[in-house]
């Protein structure tokens, strides 16, 4: 078996009486996507808020690396290899394009604290930037101002910033999130080829990237992981299509 | 529209103008206001690496303003009354020399701002309004109940502090000095918002969320902005000090730490000349407007409004065809 990359251990979370992460254990290994998918209310963010540091469990553990990185915040996690996008754009939209990935650079290079030196010239910073801007397909658009990308580029910007870091493990949040069907496509065929390079950790409602991509998926119900298989194996499971695929057991 | 860097270079030769003006014909006055321009802009660029880059909406920079006052008011008093000034087991004389005492504005309102901006950063929004606000009162208060150094009634300084080299009591020297403190401080600012640092922080302004998870800690980008920005108003306060050569609670207060944020919107927030074209024209309203009635605030309301309403970019925005502040 591959090496285990990231992996929680009986996380809990509960807000009031609403057990919102119950019990959850998955894992990512080394060159695999294991997406996570679930009704809307499963618990799917909150448990992604825990694995990335926004949201400290009640109870279990949070590993990477077979570190253990429950106590770290985001930062930290992200320092310590974790590569994070979001379900929403976060990003610049003020700042260049250029500027947008600059920033990860600057992060994984971890030196911010720089007064003097124009941030554009720093040549180092700056291929390790354009190299993924070219790997996603932005780099002629690196000069245009991020509030004028369209929604699917903006998309593909979120996963070039993620990118700079180099992380050891992706978290994705609803990468597809608002892509047509083209810009899916081609999302779903970058994704396939980037496995290699680090796992992903894959939350998604669109089920043909996820049916197309995952190496395993696991399904949230309520709170808990009711089912983790392959892709075959998911399809066949009763307790699943009572739960996520709506239909009568 | 006219390019940014053309606006920014007549707002500078505008200032200096009007100082090397009055010179020719003989208006020390004008050279005085024009000082007093230079040092509110000083003060105002300080704030706009917090307000500006860093999104920061201090409502307490009078602080830094009152203590950069106070360390030359301080400092002066010891060394016109020949005491010395004691603090605890250390005893030390007085000071009429404006490096040191800018040297000691500089580091006391920068401790003072990592102090205030450890406490008051983990808030945002109002809250960190009020905190601010909350520190600017404690020490405007302080400052009254200091019998010591004048309370209510402030100091007065009888002779302006020297300053190697020149003759500080003449007008447009003086204003030279500010002057070339100003464009010291638009360097710094110019040169840290294209820096890593810069990018880093503005970032923090818009998406502290992504900051965070490119691993670095938006908190400590703000804190860092707030301590530089900090002892720059401080800086101004020095140079504040010494042109009226008094200094009174009224550097504390909650007045001042608003006109600045009003004359950096008025110019253009997170521009660079923003705080200044904002200050030369505070001053101009203040001084014309303020003979004609004591309620020209009024004016400044109303064009305030229409900044706001009208031209987000201020005027700097306004001149150069930019809709918005920032970009």
């Amino acid at each position: 078996m591959s090496e285990l990359i990231l992996a929680t251990h009986n996380l809990s979370k509960s807000f009031g009486a609403l057990k919102a992460t119950d019990d959850v254990s998955i894992n990512l290994r080394a060159g695999e996507i294991h997406a996570l998918i679930g009704p809307n209310g499963a618990g799917k963010s909150t448990l992604i808020a825990q694995i990335s540091g926004g949201l400290r469990p009640d109870a279990g553990r949070v590993m990477l690396m077979g570190r253990d990185v429950t106590q770290y915040g985001t930062a930290t996690r992200a320092r310590a290899g974790l590569g994070r996008t979001f379900q929403i754009s976060a990003l610049a939209m003020e700042d260049s394009v250029l500027e947008n990935v600059l920033l990860g650079a600057l992060g994984a290079e971890g030196r911010p604290w720089r007064f003097w030196s124009r941030a554009t010239a720093d040549a180092e910073m700056r291929a390790r930037a354009m190299t993924a801007l070219e790997r996603v397909g932005l780099a002629d658009d690196h000069d245009k101002r991020t509030a004028e990308l369209s929604h699917g580029q903006r998309r593909q910007l979120e996963v070039a910033v993620a990118l700079t870091l180099s992380p050891r493990a992706f978290l994705m949040d609803e990468p597809m999130a608002g892509l047509g069907a083209g810009g899916s496509k081609r999302l779903t065929g970058f994704l396939d080829g980037l496995r290699e390079e680090a796992p992903i950790l894959l939350v998604e409602h669109d089920m043909d990237a996820v049916f197309a991509l995952a190496d395993r998926i696991s399904v949230l119900a309520s709170g808990r992981v009711i089912a983790t298989g392959t892709v075959a194996e998911i399809r066949a499971d009763r307790a699943v299509r009572t739960a996520y695929l709506g239909e009568d057991a | 529209m006219i390019p940014e860097r053309l606006v920014n270079l007549a707002i500078l030769a505008g200032l200096a103008g009007v100082a090397l003006w009055a010179l020719a014909v003989d208006t020390p006055f004008t050279i005085t206001l024009a000082t007093r321009a230079a040092i509110l802009a000083l003060a105002a660029v300080g704030l706009n690496i917090a307000l500006g880059i860093g999104g920061l909406v201090s409502l307490g920079h009078a602080v830094f303003f009152g203590l950069g006052g106070y360390a030359m008011g301080i400092l002066a008093y010891h060394a016109q009354t020949y005491t010395t000034l004691d603090l605890g087991p250390l005893s030390v004389t007085g000071s009429k020399s404006m490096p040191l005492i800018w040297l000691v504005a500089v580091v006391a309102s920068a401790l003072a701002a990592l102090l205030i901006g450890l406490l008051s950063l983990r808030t945002s929004g109002v809250y960190f309004i009020m905190i601010t606000l909350a520190f600017g009162q404690m020490f405007y208060y302080f400052a009254i109940s200091w019998g010591t150094y004048g309370g209510e009634d402030g100091l007065s300084i009888y002779v302006r502090n020297g300053f190697p080299g020149l003759n500080t009591l003449d007008p447009i020297q003086f204003f030279g000095l500010c002057f070339a403190l100003l464009c010291l401080a638009l360097l710094v600012y110019a040169r840290l918002r294209a820096a890593p640092f810069g990018l880093a922080l503005n970032a923090a302004r818009q998406v502290p969320a992504r900051v965070e998870t490119v691993g670095l800690s938006p908190l400590r980008l703000k804190l860092v902005a707030f301590v530089i920005s900090g002892a720059i108003t401080g800086l101004a306060g020095a140079l504040f000090a010494d042109l009226n050569r008094f200094v009174s609670p009224t550097m504390f207060s909650w007045q001042l730490s608003g006109e600045l944020i009003v004359l950096i919107v008025i110019g253009g927030v997170g521009r660079l000349m923003g705080p200044v074209i904002g200050a030369c024209l505070f001053v101009l309203l203040e001084h014309w407007l303020g003979a004609l009635t004591a309620f020209w605030h009024i004016w400044l309301g109303v064009i305030l409004l229409g900044i706001v309403l009208f031209a987000r970019g201020g005027i700097v925005g306004l001149l150069t065809g930019k809709a918005g502040p920032h970009v």
